[in-house]
């Protein structure tokens, strides 16, 4: 494989910067958790029931509880919802699921029942999160299994070639398992379920299978058993473990995350930052979730794609790729502080430079080859152009095809595919076929290219990386200088100002009390 | 004389390499594996749709139990051009400068338009086109415009928000973004906004533009907005409607009824527009 010849001082100081940053943002995550952190805990308990609501719609369990804990004075929740909890079910005699669905339905109200002595709670709690992290475990394992039965030969360091990752949007989960199954069929690797275009901002997760949704399908527990299930019947009629994705990301991130494990996914939308600076949710919300989510899924070994494929939607992609590169460098750090390890980091990067510039392709090789190269062992997840799509379909699928090049020369290790739609729809049954058939072609007849040829030394493309690295460089100084709140705020990521204050789910963060009580913190693997 | 035939605008037909031969690419799947019976049923489809000489290029196995077509075929219809009228937005094209000037000169202060992509819709992309600094294909967003105060506020926002935040920016212009339209959950939401505009008595008080990748004019029009833009609208295109517009309104109302009256007969019949049509004669 070619590489660039990149300042490696440059890449390290670039990473010591990332550590800087994140710093005084961990010790907020130290001392800090959110309502849906605490929602996320009772799931791993196995609290998953719906409380029915008028209009016969499920409202979670987890979030009926959480709000009587929660209330205009947030102090009981500060001692974290587990030591509520727990001692109910010790006062009751009753299990989690017991519990659960008797406190959310107003049976028993947690603050005013006799409290247990508090080692004996802990003792508890203790118990019941070990028991918790041991069924994530059996899901990790039991996933695990059917890749080594079916020879997965999935590679975070994308030796094998980019593998093809496609998206179903219909709304209909029973519909979206029909285009999962074509899809692999025609040799997709990875199937991602969009979600509804306004799940990230709600505050709870739906509950039950779903048939209907806006522009994706609603992420729930039902729904990803669903199509996990419709997923391991088709990879062992193909003899190919197929992958499935979903999002952890906006208000219910922890959550996602806990029944992404439980319901052995093998991918994650997630992001440190995302969701502060394209959801406007609030950065210490999201800074806090991100941590507490990046636990589980470091214990569940899932596979993260970060969001930087959307930052130069809004920013001008060849001005501003260097805060793409900056971006990463700051996931990476986040992702390692909450115990994950650079082969789960899949780094997102789409580079969504103006077609029209000449020689463009030169410098999206040289973006694709550097965050490669950047990041050796992790696996690299490569985006297709949206922004400058339009109704041409034809132009539009040959824009693709070119990515689908690009891709295979630099290693990229996830390709997302573009669909000749982009523009239009959601990707119709007959539109994902065309462009898998597109990859197919491409992967195939380009596999070793990569190995065949070397980078002209200064040349083009290595200029533009070396430039690129220099930017990053001096983005990072001042996003260290400034702190990365303040950064935020100044506009340094995707041209979006935010501030600290501001932003949805500020009111769900709250202090931990000094007698806080959530042994998954001690307990998950760091 | 020409050696080949001229354009019949009376008779106008799809071209392919002759005159009028009506040649037309389909491509379309059917839920059944491929086989001959599947080749015969795309045919005859095609053959309802009134199209001749039908040649089935692929078939193509996309998945079990679907098959994909791409046929050629000629179209026996055609269509009379001269008699078309299309509703357009009726505005100048015009440069920022010269928008800046005129709003300087004949409005003497400035314009406030607020943008959003509004409901559950979250992307930002349309909106950021046409108001952030930056603009679009070269063609600067409508907050570098001098004359024109440009709030941009983003994606998600409820029909509701956006009327109160038109109100206390006392804006003149209120554009919304509709990317998303599954389930016609764009046309719903801006026939949502219209309704609430109406309910609170704002209808008159803000020019209402829609703008998207699907949206037209014409079914702006329907959803009671006063005018709608397509993709690959630019920032300066907005701008002068909204100036064009907001002067069309400072002339009595009815002259405006005169001009505005006879153009939206030619194809909108829809309620709400003839209904936020009488209501500007009324006032």
């Amino acid at each position: 494989m070619a590489h660039l010849a990149l300042n490696s001082k440059k890449v390290e100081r670039c990473r010591e910067l990332a550590e800087n940053i994140s710093q005084p943002v961990e010790s907020i995550i130290a001392t800090h958790s959110t309502l849906a952190i605490e929602r996320a805990v009772l799931r791993l308990l196995g609290v998953d029931g719906a409380v029915v609501q008028k209009g016969g719609q499920g409202f979670p369990e987890v979030n009926a509880i959480i709000d009587q804990l929660s209330g205009a004075d947030q102090s009981p929740i500060s001692r974290g919802v587990l030591y509520w909890f727990v001692n109910a079910m010790i006062q009751k005699k009753m299990t989690a699921a017991e519990a659960g669905r008797a406190a959310a339905g107003g049976k028993i109200n947690l603050l005013k029942l006799p409290v247990a002595p508090e080692a004996e709670i802990r003792k508890k709690a203790e118990e019941l999160c070990r028991k918790a992290i041991s069924d994530l475990v059996a899901s990790r394992d039991r996933r695990d299994s059917l890749r080594r039965e079916l020879g997965d030969k999935f590679d975070p360091e994308g030796k094998s070639g980019p593998i093809i990752y496609v998206i179903v949007a219909t709304g209909n989960i029973f519909e979206d398992v029909i285009q999962a199954k074509a899809a692999a069929q025609a040799g997709a690797d990875a199937i991602a379920v969009i979600r509804s275009t306004a799940q990230s901002l709600l505050d709870y997760i739906p509950h039950g299978a779903t048939t209907e949704g806006f522009g994706g399908t609603y992420a729930t527990q039902e729904n990803f058993r669903i199509m996990r299930e419709a997923l391991d019947e088709e990879s062992k009629k193909l003899g190919r473990y197929i992958r499935l994705t979903n999002y952890c990301s906006g208000l219910c991130m922890p959550e996602i995350a806990a029944l992404g494990a439980r319901e052995r996914l093998d991918f994650l939308l997630n992001d440190a930052m995302y969701g502060i600076l394209f959801r406007d949710i609030n950065m210490k919300r999201t800074l806090i979730d991100q941590h507490f989510s990046r636990r589980i899924i470091a214990l569940s070994k899932i596979v993260i794609h970060t969001g930087e494929d959307n930052y130069l939607t809004t920013a001008d992609a060849i001005e501003n790729g260097h805060q793409v590169l900056a971006s990463q460098f700051i996931n990476e750090r986040f992702a390692l502080n909450a115990g994950m390890s650079q082969n789960l980091l899949g780094l997102g990067h789409a580079l969504e430079m103006n077609p029209e510039h000449p020689n463009v392709f030169l410098l999206e090789i040289a973006r694709a080859q550097m965050t490669r190269d950047i990041f050796p062992k992790s696996p690299i997840k490569f985006m297709p152009p949206t922004r400058y799509k339009c109704g041409d379909i034809f132009y539009s699928h040959l824009m693709d095809a070119m990515f689908n090049f690009v891709g295979v020369l630099t290693g990229q290790t996830i390709q997302l595919l573009g669909m000749p739609t982009e523009a239009m729809h959601t990707p119709l049954l007959q539109d994902r076929w065309m462009s898998i058939k597109n990859a197919r072609y491409i992967f195939s007849g380009a596999k070793d290219l990569g190995a065949e040829i070397t980078y002209r030394d200064g040349g083009q493309i290595e200029r533009w990386a070396e430039k690129v690295l220099d930017e990053t460089l001096s983005h990072l100084e001042l996003i260290a200088g400034k702190g990365l709140f303040r950064a935020i705020e100044e506009r340094a990521f995707a041209e979006v100002s935010r501030t600290e204050t501001g932003g949805k789910g500020r009111d769900g963060v709250f202090m931990r009390d000094p007698a806080y009580l959530n042994p998954f913190f001690d307990q998950l693997p760091l | 004389m020409s050696k080949v035939a001229q354009v019949n605008l009376k008779k106008l037909r799809p071209y392919g390499d002759i005159m009028d031969d009506g040649t037309i690419q389909l491509a379309f799947t059917l839920p059944v594996e491929p086989s001959a019976e599947a080749r015969e049923a795309a045919q005859q489809l095609v053959q309802k749709m009134g199209f001749e000489q039908i040649k089935l290029a692929a078939m193509e196995q996309a998945g079990t139990g679907f098959s994909f077509f791409v046929i050629y075929a000629n179209t026996r219809f055609s269509v009379d051009m001269t008699r078309i009228k299309v509703i357009k937005v009726d505005s100048e094209k015009r440069a920022r400068d010269e928008i800046d000037e005129l709003i300087k000169t004949q409005i003497g202060r400035k314009l406030v338009v607020i943008g959003a992509c509004t409901g559950f819709d979250a992307h930002t992309v349309g909106i950021d086109a046409i108001i952030n600094m930056k603009g679009f294909a070269g063609d600067y967003g409508l907050e570098r415009y001098q004359w024109l105060d440009a709030h941009n506020l983003g994606a998600q926002v409820s029909n509701e928000d956006l009327l109160r935040k038109a109100q206390e920016f006392k804006a003149d212009a209120v554009l919304v973004s509709k990317v998303v339209t599954q389930h016609n959950i764009h046309l719903k939401d801006m026939k949502d906004l219209i309704a609430r505009a109406e309910k609170l008595g704002l209808r008159d008080k803000f020019i209402f533009a829609a703008g998207g990748p699907r949206i037209t004019h014409p079914m702006a029009l329907e959803c009671g907005f006063d005018a709608g833009f397509g993709v690959g609208t630019k920032p300066s295109e907005v701008a002068s409607y909204v100036l064009d517009e907001f002067l069309r309104r400072q002339i009595p109302r009815s002259s405006v009824k005169r001009k505005l009256v006879p153009k939206l007969k030619s194809r909108v019949s829809k309620n709400a527009k003839k209904k936020a049509t009488k209501k500007k004669v009324k006032k």
